[in-house]
C-alpha cells in the first residue's frame, strides 16, 4: 500500500494550518477567530493521521474540535458582538509579541540545523494497527504516575471552577 | 486497468485496506446513493406511520398512496427562493449547511455493511464516528448565530448543550462494548467497527447479552443518548416548535434547509449503525453459530429476496384495491410498474452469486431500519421533555450509570484473571 505520508499532503495540511492560526489572530468578530481556530486544530488532527497517529488524531478530533471548541462559540455567542467590536483593543503588547516571537522561531531554527544528531535518521516504521493499544499500554503501564498527576490536575481545576460558580456550597 | 479492477473481487478486504482506489470510488458513491434514498424513505415512511399511528391517513394526493410525495417536496424546496436575512453573518450562515452535511456523510467511511462492504477499516473507527459526528453540533452552533435571530440562537445554545451533555453518557457505554472486545477472551480489544463485529462472531454473543444485564444497561443508555445526540422527539427541545418556531433553521429556506434535513436524517442512520455494529451484530445473521449448516445457510440467505417479494406483493395488493375511477387509471398503473420493479429486484436477489454477496448488507439495513422505526415510535408516543429535566437525565442519571456500568464491566470482565491469582498464592 502506497504511504499517504506525501509531502504534497503535509505542505497543504501546514499551509493550512499557518492560513488558520493567522486569521485566529487578525479578525476582529471573536467568532470568526474562533472558526478559523477550528479549521487549524482539524488540520493538525490531519497531521497526526498523517504520522501515523491515528488515535492521537481521534483524540484531537473530539477533545478540541468537538468539545471545546463547542464551548468557546457557546461563550462568545453570549456576547454582544457589536458592542466587542466597537470597543478600543487595548492590548498593545506586539513588541513583547514579536520579540518571543522572533525568540522561538529561532529556537526552531537553531533544532533543524544543529539537532540532525538528535533525531532518528529513518523514519520509524509505521505501527498503525497497534497504535491505539500502544499508547494505552505506555499511558497504563510505563507513565502511569504522570498520567494520574495530570488528571488530579483536571480534577483540582474542576473544583476550583464549581467553587469559584457557585455562591453557596 | 481491467485487471487492477478485478484484482479487488477475489481479495478478502475493503477496499481502503486493498488500497484499491477505484472500488474505494464506486462504494462511496454507492453509500451516498443508498443514504439519500433512504433519507427520501424515511421522510415518507415517518410522515405515514405517524399519521397510522395518530388514526390518520398521511399523504395521499401525490401518487397512490402518497409514494411520489418526498419527490414533490423536493422539487418543491428546490424551486423555494432562498432567503438569506439582511443582518445576517454571510459566510457563516453559507458554510454551516456544508459543514453539518459533510460532518454527517464522512462518518459512513468507516460503516461496515459486511466484512468486505465499508470504504475502509480504520485502527479507530468508533473513535473516528463519534468525533466526526460530533463537529456536528458546530454547524448547528454556527447557523444559530449566523441567523442573528433570536430563535434560532436559543435553539443553537440548547442543541449545542444538549450534544455535548449526552456526548459522555453515550462514550462511557461506547466504553463498555469495546471492553468487552478484548475481556475473558483471547487477544487484544480492538476500536475498528469490523473488528468489534469479529469480536462479537468470535465469542458467539452479541453483546448486548453479554455479562447480562450489563451490556444490555450499555445499550439502553446508548439508545438514550443517541436520540439525545440527533435532537430527535421526546429530546427535540432544539427544534421545539411551540417554543422556538424552528430552532437553529428558523431561518433557512429552499436548498439549504433541505441540506439540513438530509443531515439530521443521515446522522440518525450514522448513530443506529454504531449502536448496531457495538451491541447487534452488525451484519451476521441472526444465530450464525447456533444454526449452522448448509440448510440454515440457504434459508437465511433467501431473506432479502422475499423481503423484496413481499413488497411487490404489497403493491399489487394495493393495486387491486384502487378505486375503480378512470382518474386514479394512470395511479394504478404506476402502482403496478412499481410492483413489478420490486419483484424483479427480489427475483434478482436469488440468485446465487448475488445472495452470497447481499445478504450481510441485507442484515445490517434491516438492523438499522429496525432502529428508524423506533425513532418514529419515540416521535409519536413519548411528550417533548423539558430542558432541566433533560439535563437532570443526562447528567444525574445515564452518567452515573454509564461509570457504574463501566466498572463492572471491568470488574467481570477481569473475574476470572483475578480468581486466577488468588488461587495461585
Amino acid at each position: 500500500m502506497e504511504p499517504v505520508a506525501t509531502p504534497f499532503f503535509f505542505y497543504l495540511l501546514a499551509g493550512l494550518m499557518l492560513i488558520g492560526g493567522v486569521l485566529v489572530i487578525t479578525r476582529r468578530n471573536p467568532v470568526h477567530s474562533a472558526l478559523a481556530l477550528i479549521v487549524t486544530l482539524l488540520a493538525q488532527a490531519s497531521i497526526y493521521l498523517m504520522l501515523y497517529a491515528p488515535f492521537v488524531a481521534g483524540v484531537q478530533i473530539i477533545l478540541y474540535a468537538g468539545g471545546i471548541m463547542v464551548l468557546f462559540l457557546f461563550v462568545i455567542m453570549l456576547v454582544s458582538i457589536e458592542r466587542s467590536q466597537r470597543e478600543r483593543q487595548f492590548n498593545k503588547q506586539w513588541v513583547v509579541g514579536m520579540v518571543a516571537a522572533t525568540a522561538l522561531g529561532g529556537l526552531f531554527i537553531a533544532v533543524y540545523t544543529k539537532g540532525r544528531g538528535i533525531f532518528p535518521e529513518h523514519a520509524l516504521p509505521a505501527v498503525e494497527a497497534q497504535n491505539t493499544q500502544n499508547v494505552g499500554t505506555l499511558l497504563y503501564g510505563q507513565y502511569m504516575f504522570a498520567f494520574e498527576i495530570a488528571s488530579l490536575l483536571l480534577l483540582v481545576a474542576i473544583i476550583g471552577a464549581v467553587v469559584m460558580a457557585k455562591k453557596r456550597i | 486497468m481491467l485487471d487492477y479492477v478485478r484484482s479487488y473481487l477475489t481479495s478478502n478486504l475493503t477496499p481502503g485496506s486493498a488500497g484499491n482506489m477505484f472500488w474505494a470510488f464506486v462504494y462511496i458513491v454507492v453509500i451516498f446513493l443508498g443514504l439519500s434514498v433512504a433519507v427520501i424513505a424515511m421522510n415518507w415512511l415517518e410522515r405515514k406511520i405517524l399519521a397510522h399511528m395518530q388514526v390518520r391517513l398521511g399523504p395521499m394526493r401525490v401518487g397512490p398512496h402518497g409514494l411520489l410525495q418526498p419527490i414533490a417536496d423536493a422539487i418543491k424546496l428546490l424551486l423555494k427562493e432562498d432567503i438569506m436575512p439582511a443582518e445576517a453573518d454571510g459566510f457563516v450562515f453559507w458554510m454551516a449547511p456544508i459543514f453539518v452535511v459533510l460532518a454527517a456523510f464522512t462518518v459512513f467511511i468507516v460503516v461496515p455493511f459486511g466484512p468486505t462492504h465499508a470504504v475502509t477499516d480504520m485502527n479507530i473507527g468508533v473513535l473516528f464516528m463519534l468525533g466526526v459526528s460530533s463537529l456536528s453540533a458546530l454547524g448547528i452552533v454556527m447557523a444559530g448565530w449566523a441567523s442573528n435571530s433570536h430563535y434560532p440562537l436559543i435553539g443553537a445554545l440548547r442543541s449545542s448543550a444538549q450534544m455535548v451533555s449526552y456526548e459522555i453518557a453515550m462514550g462511557m457505554a461506547v466504553i463498555s462494548a469495546v471492553m468487552m472486545t478484548s475481556l475473558n477472551q483471547q487477544g487484544t480489544g480492538t476500536l475498528s467497527m469490523i473488528g468489534i463485529v469479529q469480536a462479537q462472531q468470535a465469542q458467539e454473543i452479541w453483546f448486548i447479552f453479554k455479562f447480562f444485564p450489563l451490556g444490555l444497561i450499555a445499550f439502553f443508555i446508548f439508545a438514550v443518548a443517541m436520540v439525545a445526540e440527533t435532537n430527535r422527539a421526546p429530546f427535540d427541545l432544539p427544534e421545539a416548535e411551540s417554543e422556538l418556531t424552528a430552532g437553529f433553521h428558523t431561518e433557512y429556506s429552499g436548498f439549504r434547509w433541505s441540506l439540513f434535513f438530509l443531515a439530521e436524517y443521515s446522522a440518525m442512520i450514522a448513530v443506529s449503525s454504531i449502536a448496531v455494529t457495538l451491541w447487534l451484530g452488525g451484519w451476521l445473521r441472526p444465530f450464525p453459530n447456533l444454526l449452522t449448516g448448509a440448510k440454515w445457510d440457504l434459508f437465511f440467505s433467501l431473506f432479502p429476496g422475499i423481503t423484496f417479494l413481499f413488497l411487490a406483493g404489497m403493491c399489487f395488493y394495493s393495486t387491486v384495491r384502487m378505486p375503480k375511477h378512470p382518474l386514479f387509471r394512470i395511479q394504478t398503473i404506476g402502482l403496478a410498474g412499481f410492483g413489478v420493479v420490486l419483484g424483479l429486484i427480489g427475483l434478482i436477489l436469488f440468485i446465487t452469486a448475488v445472495r452470497e454477496r447481499v445478504q450481510d448488507i441485507y442484515w445490517f439495513s434491516m438492523k438499522v431500519a429496525a432502529f428508524m422505526y423506533l425513532y418514529i415510535w419515540y416521535r409519536g408516543t413519548f411528550p417533548r421533555y423539558r430542558f432541566d429535566q433533560l439535563m437532570k437525565v443526562g447528567w444525574k442519571i445515564l452518567l452515573p450509570m454509564g461509570l457504574g456500568v463501566l466498572i463492572l464491566t471491568a470488574g467481570v470482565g477481569l473475574w476470572p484473571l483475578i480468581q486466577q491469582t488468588i488461587w495461585n498464592r
